[in-house]
């Protein structure tokens, strides 16, 4: 196991290159290598949802992704959308009505939110249940997540700004 | 202008929707879970397991695989009897209740297919399953006990012959002249129940990581656990390091529901490990791993019967309920809870007081079994539920009439249930009230039949619930268990007048830390911005029960309500000495010192702070500021704070297909005080799905030879968000007043019904077939054969 490829992509905007085994997953070599603990492994086998990136624009499990495929792409983690405040809108819904318990999933469930408020229109409650269908979550029950995702799909169609500490819920 | 009202008086938190400050860390993800962590020199683990469910290991043969790159260790189960004390999961209180010793790896025999055998250790996970594969072991295979009927015939093979038979536990109850009642009875309905296996799939899978420094004989254990003070005590008593240089940290949890407090084989085996080598190691349990490894949940065949007179009250139950729980009995909480409440919780909401039953817990070559949310509650609440609607079927009563007929009346408490339980207060009719009018029954038969005669097949289910929560020392404590049901909390003033609150309960996104900080905030008068909870750190925090059965807002609440006032006290009593007034004179609002008559702000507490820490040379001779207090509280009173709701589901049946649409669940639950809506009622919609999980979805399905087939998150089905209905949810509020607090547990509620609200619906939408379904998961499968499709 001494043969190592060398992958370079962009990462959170940030150039990276880095010698690893060409078995190593993107999942494990954002985790591992580079230290992006936020992108979860839940199921290592492309059904739980907690390891979604941004690839080149698409949401994919980097899970089910080596490493090599994805070199010389463009990569995006929570943290790197987190921090160019993509997501902040989804953050703030997220917070503010309890969408999460654990967090195990949160990552891979803002990653499918992101993707799906990126089409055009505003989804449905049913369309948001479909798309997040291949993200579990084992706490929240859901509902919470949709509501979170409903609302600041109605924000962002109607141009209005995130929510600000206003009391949700109960 | 409106009434004041509670939420209205300065620092008012309890009660209120407060967003968890933590969950902007996991939102950014910057989580820190076991799984995150990395530390200097740390080494991996993998497991060679098992393939047969009953087997003598004959020889192991670990040459090769020591070879192997960057492998440090192989270890087999001798090597860690050398260090480790075996464990027994009995307790005292479950008369004549036996269980092997348990090792963490075994030495001569594997008793479930997937049990860890082999350790191999290496400088990546990867290079360690590499490993892993070159490590032979030859097994000579016996027969697997599987099934519970025939593990008990008196010619099955003895997974443990010093045990003598493969039977863990017999319960019997019986409260006089049952067989007479039922003789007597106009109506008597009898059912065959089966639970599958199903387990808790925390998104998170277990993780581990043992730190043994042998320089100081100190262990430090990152675990992902609900429980640390409990892993503290038996790392330290098990592998004889004293307590004080045992450390259990448990960060960030990727989902527990119950499965994370229970002793297993791979986390022991890593203590050992780290000691054998001197450096971290860390294992996490791979998906497939967990399946064959985490504990699975219920797995009861249940008889049951119910008798009930002419015009539809309830007169006895007769339940027999046997159980399988794997091959041990979990540690140290033991495999019987389950059944234990399953055959204690039957008919808790109803009047009745004739009961007999009898629990029989039986070994098999499987994973073990063993508590995962709402322990029992799911199996005595279907079986109990399903078998009123069976009576109100017999004589006619709608499933409202039946229930309100028969549950135990508001102001009929405090009373005891036949099986024991003592019940402080409960409210139920004034939940079933607000059930029937939150989801407007009768409209929805009204809609029921008109599309009945479209061809569209809806049911409309209901269950009524009791749960356990707040357990006492007869939980565990009794039985020999050193499980604590008592908390404590140190909370301080910081210099700059900030609080800082460390407490035994811990956080596992539930909103544990919230609540905590919600209640300081109160009862102390400080904005809940300025507080800060710790929670999860044998060495930060005191010790205590933390997470689990419903305990951490009614135990570990009360716990840092008392703390905050002793702590008000004490600022009181220097604010007093410095402003030459009386402490009783002085309340605190929103960090100031103010007159309690006139609410004036007299001095700010960051100002008593620094007085108190920098210049105590002017406060008043003989003033000892104590701006810290540690307290510990203990339940008395009630052995539980029994909590109560009612759940209802509405549900569309293909009966072509089998396939089901959840178009709604309606849950009122009765929780007493509610510390802050916008949890609690997630909680429960939590714990709806789980229970909806299992009623149609989840099952560890095995084959005869004790090997599990649908081992992975392909093949085991969890809900997914298209499946899962909105669930509307109401309260009833009826506070304990064994606390001043007034909380109950809540986590678990949700849970407890929904499978029997769901199963009671399935029958109701398939009433004009005749088909009926008593077998949970509710698969298309299952439900089609009940039609009589297949």
């Amino acid at each position: 196991m001494s043969d190592v490829v060398n992958v370079t992509m962009k990462v959170n905007g940030t150039d990276v290159s880095h010698a690893i085994a060409p078995r190593n997953t993107l999942a494990d070599f954002l985790r591992q290598t580079l230290e992006l603990t936020g992108t979860h492994t839940g199921c290592e086998m492309g059904v739980c949802g907690a390891c979604l990136v941004v690839l080149d624009g698409r949401v994919v499990h980097s899970c089910l992704t080596f490493a090599v495929q994805a070199s010389g792409s463009t990569i995006e983690t929570v943290e790197g959308l987190s921090e160019r405040a993509a997501i902040a809108d989804l953050q703030e819904a997220f917070h503010q009505r309890n969408a999460l318990q654990c967090g195990f999933c949160t990552p891979g469930m803002l990653m499918t939110a992101h993707s799906l408020l990126s089409q055009p229109g505003v989804p449905s409650r049913e369309d948001i249940r479909d798309a997040l269908s291949g993200n579990y979550c084992r706490c929240t029950g859901y509902e919470a997540i949709v509501d979170a995702i409903e609302m600041v799909a109605r924000k962002r169609h109607d141009g209005a700004a995130a929510p600000q500490n206003e009391e949700v819920g109960a | 202008m409106s009434a004041l009202t509670p939420l209205d008086r300065p620092n008012s938190y309890i009660g209120r929707s407060v967003p968890r400050p933590n969950a902007k860390r996991l939102l950014a993800g910057r989580g820190r879970y076991v799984t995150d962590i990395t530390l200097p020199r740390m080494l991996h683990v993998a497991y060679v397991r098992s393939p047969y469910a009953h087997a003598r290991i004959v020889s192991i043969n670990a040459l090769a695989a020591r070879e192997m790159p960057g492998v440090r260790l192989v270890a087999t189960g001798e090597d860690l009897a050398k260090l480790c004390t075996p464990w027994v999961g009995t307790m005292d209180h479950f008369k004549g209740m036996k269980s092997p010793p348990q090792l963490p790896l075994p030495i001569d025999k594997v008793v479930w297919s997937g049990q860890a055998v082999v350790a191999v250790v290496a400088d990546t996970r990867a290079l360690a399953e590499d490993a892993a594969e070159a490590v032979t072991i030859e097994f000579d295979e016996l027969p697997a006990v599987v099934d519970i009927d025939a593990a008990r015939e008196p010619d099955a093979p003895v997974i443990s012959p010093e045990l003598g038979s493969n039977l863990c536990f017999h319960g019997k109850i019986d409260t006089g002249g049952i067989d007479e009642i039922f003789t007597g009875a106009a109506y008597v309905v009898e059912e065959e129940f089966h639970f599958g296996r199903h387990t808790a799939v925390t998104m998170e899978p277990r993780a581990i990581i043992a730190d043994y420094d042998a320089s100081e004989g100190q262990l430090t254990v990152h675990h992902a656990t609900q429980t640390p003070y409990q892993f503290q005590d038996i790392y330290s008593r098990h592998y004889g390091i004293p307590e004080s240089r045992v450390r259990v940290i448990a960060p960030d949890i990727g989902g527990s529901f119950g499965m994370k407090l229970h002793m297993y084989h791979e986390d022991m085996a890593v203590v050992g490990l780290s000691m054998m080598l001197g450096r971290p190691v860390k294992y996490v349990a791979d998906r497939i791993e967990s399946f064959v490894s985490d504990i699975h949940a219920r797995d009861h065949r249940v008889r049951a019967r119910m008798a009930a007179d002419a015009e539809g009250n309830i007169l006895a139950m007769d339940v027999e309920d046997v159980t399988g729980i794997g091959a041990f009995s979990a540690y140290p909480r033991t495999s019987v809870v389950e059944g234990n409440q399953v055959y204690r919780l039957m008919g808790a909401p109803y009047t009745f007081r004739n009961y007999r039953a009898d629990l029989q817990v039986v070994f098999q070559n499987k994973v073990q079994m063993s508590q995962y949310r709402a322990v029992g509650h799911p199996v005595a609440c279907t079986v109990t539920e399903r078998l009123v609607d069976m009576i109100a079927d017999k004589t006619a009563l709608d499933v409202f009439d039946i229930r309100s007929r028969n549950m135990i009346a508001d102001d009929a408490y405090p009373c005891t249930s036949p099986t024991g339980y003592q019940f402080e207060a409960l409210s139920h009719h004034a939940c079933l009230a607000k059930l029937k009018a939150m989801m407007d029954y009768d409209r929805l038969r009204a809609e029921q039949a008109e599309l009945r005669t479209k061809g569209i097949h809806r049911g409309i289910g209901i269950a009524t619930f009791v749960e356990i929560t707040n357990p006492g020392p007869a939980f565990y404590g009794v039985g020999g268990a050193r499980i604590s049901s008592q908390d404590g909390a140190i909370i301080k003033i910081t210099p700059s007048g900030d609080v800082h609150c460390s407490i035994s309960v811990t956080e596992l996104g539930q909103g544990t830390e919230t609540i905590i900080g919600q209640i300081v905030a109160e009862h102390l008068g400080v904005d809940s911005n300025r507080i800060k909870v710790m929670t999860g750190d044998t060495d930060t925090t005191p010790h205590g029960g933390a997470t689990y059965a419903c305990r951490g807002a009614g135990i570990g609440g009360e716990t840092a309500l008392q703390a905050a006032k002793k702590l008000k006290a004490n600022v009181l009593a220097v604010a007093a000495a410095i402003l030459q007034d009386e402490p009783e004179k002085l309340d605190i609002h929103s960090g100031w010192i103010v007159d309690a008559a006139t609410a004036q702000q007299r001095m700010e507490l960051s100002e008593i702070a620094r007085i108190a820490y920098f210049r105590s040379d002017t406060l008043p001779p003989g003033t000892q500021a104590q701006l810290s207090v540690a307290h510990h509280y203990a339940p008395q009173g009630y052995p539980f704070a029994f909590t109560n709701g009612v759940q209802a589901c509405h549900l569309e049946l293909d009966v072509e297909t089998g396939l089901v649409k959840i178009l709604k669940l309606w849950v009122v639950e009765d929780c007493g005080r509610v510390i802050n809506p916008l949890l609690v009622d997630e909680q429960i919609r939590g714990g709806v799905v789980q229970g909806l999980g299992a009623a149609f979805f989840e099952e560890c399905v095995y084959g005869d030879n004790g090997q599990l087939t649908n081992g992975s998150l392909a093949d085991y089905l969890v809900p997914m968000a298209v499946e899962m209905p909105d669930i509307e949810i109401g309260h009833v509020e009826t506070p304990t007043l064994d606390t001043q607090l007034g909380a109950k547990g809540v986590g678990e509620a949700g849970t407890a019904a929904a499978s029997a609200a769901a199963l009671n619906a399935i029958n109701d939408a398939m009433k004009p077939f005749g088909g009926t379904v008593a077998q949970v998961p509710m698969t298309p499968a299952r439900i089609l054969k009940a039609l009589g499709h297949i």
